[in-house]
């Protein structure tokens, strides 16, 4: 007798369990939908009206006067100089400051500071580092430069690299830190050898993050590097860059800007998610 | 159980102990010499005044509860405790007669001379073959060929040769538990340690690979000298020479295996050998 009301209590338990199961469930299913379909609408929109203008000429001839013909190649030399150039001094950095919070001062009471002042530049509006840059390197150089667009991109690359270069490591378990110390490794040969291997793959992620932010930035360039129409190569002059021109372009009235914009945010896409699978297909190869 | 003798510095550090146990023809010689060792986890005391010999080419077993600090000293003898901050160890270690915890002592060369095997299997995150010449090279700058050589006499030293030789560029980590902790004892002996220390190396492997093991440890002690860290006592009773029971950061009790678990002194040692507490 005294299981009976058990067995029922239990029974409407379980049927409550399995209801809220299938509402979470679903919710979540629901939630990637939406996500998911918004960014297929997003690559939908960019391949749509930026394919059409994907020709030789794009990459051949740079950006035209309005209401003429032209292409892009200014926009995108000047783009990949400044990304490399940026990401090339804000990587190193960042990696090895990650190296000391996680490794070095992981029990060091400066590091929490550091961790937070990073945080901080890591959600600084973009903009601010612009201005910053503007008045630390275009004041004193007397002009805008390709030098501090570089400047300012490498300021957006620390953050990034820092905070996933910390936490990728952090994840290394400290066993594998002890097993390398107990056959006679230094501390630099753990760190090297062992940590960065095991990490390697979610700190590539950490630099693909920061390029990816890095070159679709607008609002840095625009006190910094400033955009040129015309081509340059000149580090200590103007350059163009592709997300400055989709700004000038997308928001002027000239329809062969316009087109050409959407051509130049869909070159940017691809070359993010090109750059991407290669780095990913090349660090899973090499941990093999 | 043969003692060589090359290793003669160890006899002023036997010279000064009193001799443990005198089993064999010739005699014993410590070659690691605790004494008055205490370990500080911050305020916590988590060792108390240990005095205990390890003897050349024995196997010391350590038992006792959980918690009760037989981990804590097989971590100060490689001075592993130092990755932390706030461990700190007091008293005397001597190694060949001499103080390893003088922070004079390098405690890399320390560390490439008494090495450790841990409970779970820590393979490095690179192939077979480079699991075992990472350490190697950083103390020897071998040739090409004789790296092939060490690596070899490494593997089919932790009976793991004949699994792996076809596929020594495989990631260690590809390998099952049992193989996974044979490569990390090969990687430790492939560095040519005096001491091995083995902290629960079974404790996460199934009764094969754990039989394995115990073999290894075994054929190991005719050329290593050895601490192994257990929570099973026939696993002690197996594998060890000597044995020492610890409890709540004490040596209770520490002989001769045979004794300890035939006809222990303590009655603590005989309560916890028998099953009614731990």
């Amino acid at each position: 007798m005294s299981m009976q009301p058990d067995k029922v209590r239990l029974r409407s338990l379980s049927a409550r369990r399995r209801s809220a199961n299938v509402l979470f469930q679903s919710l979540c299913y629901i939630a990637t939908a939406l996500g998911l379909t918004a960014l297929f609408l997003i690559l939908g929109s960019l391949l749509h009206n930026g394919l059409g203008g994907v020709s030789l000429r794009v990459f051949t001839e740079n950006t035209p006067g309005p209401g003429s013909q032209g292409g892009l190649r200014n926009a995108i030399v000047g783009s990949a100089i400044m990304t490399v150039l940026g990401v090339c001094v804000g990587t190193p950095i960042g990696i090895l400051a990650g190296t000391f919070m996680a490794e070095y001062g992981r029990y060091n009471r400066v590091t929490p500071i550091v961790r937070f002042i990073n945080d901080i530049l890591l959600s600084a509006p973009s903009i601010i580092i612009g201005l910053f840059v503007y008045e630390l390197v275009v004041v004193p150089m007397g002009g805008f430069s390709a030098l501090a667009g570089s400047a300012a991109l490498a300021l957006i690359v620390i953050p990034v690299v820092v905070r996933t270069t910390e936490d990728m490591l952090l994840l290394v378990p400290n066993s594998l830190r002890e097993a390398a110390a107990s056959i006679g490794a230094p501390r630099s040969v753990i760190i090297r050898s062992v940590s960065y291997k095991a990490a390697q793959a979610g700190i590539v992620t950490g630099i693909l993050l920061a390029i990816a932010r890095v070159s679709g930035e607008t609002a840095p360039l625009l006190f910094t590097a400033l955009g040129n129409l015309n081509f340059s190569l000149d580090l200590k002059g103007p350059m163009a860059s592709l997300p400055l021109i989709i700004n000038q372009f997308a928001s002027s009235a000239y329809p062969e800007w316009q087109s050409l914009a959407w051509t130049g945010a869909l070159i940017v896409t691809a070359a993010v998610l090109l750059l991407s699978i290669a780095a990913r297909v090349l660090v899973s190869k090499r941990s093999d | 159980m043969s003692v060589s003798t090359s290793s003669t510095p160890a006899l002023s550090g036997a010279a000064t102990s009193p001799a443990v146990v005198q089993q064999s023809a010739t005699p014993a010689l410590d070659k690691i010499r605790i004494e008055n060792l205490s370990f500080f986890y911050g305020q916590n005391r988590a060792l108390k005044d240990i005095t205990l010999s390890l003897t050349e080419n024995q196997v010391t077993a350590f038992i006792g509860p959980s918690g009760c600090g037989k981990s804590t000293l097989l971590r100060v003898l490689n001075r592993i405790y130092e990755l932390y901050p706030n461990q700190r160890a007091e008293g005397t270690v001597l190694l060949d007669g001499e103080d390893i915890l003088d922070p004079k002592q390098d405690r890399n060369v320390l560390r490439a001379r008494i090495g450790m095997v841990f409970q779970k299997p820590t393979p490095f995150p690179m192939s077979i073959y480079e699991n075992i010449a990472f350490g190697v090279r950083l103390y020897d700058h071998l040739s090409r060929s004789e790296m092939d050589e060490r690596v070899e006499h490494a593997l089919r030293g932790a009976a793991l040769w004949n699994e792996v030789k076809d596929k020594l560029h495989a990631s260690g980590t590809s390998l099952s538990g049992g193989q996974q902790q044979r490569l990390c004892i090969a990687r430790t002996v492939a560095v040519k340690p005096e001491v091995i220390l083995f902290d629960e190396p079974c404790s996460a492997l199934d009764p094969i690979s754990t039989s394995r093991i115990e073999e290894l440890i075994d054929e190991l002690s005719s050329s290593y000298t050895i601490a192994i860290v257990t929570h099973n006592m026939q696993q002690a009773a197996r594998v060890s020479d000597h044995t020492a029971f610890m409890y709540l950061g004490e040596l209770v009790e520490f002989g001769e295996t045979q004794t300890i678990f035939t006809a222990p002194k303590q009655k603590k040692t005989e309560e916890y050998i028998t099953g009614r507490f731990g």
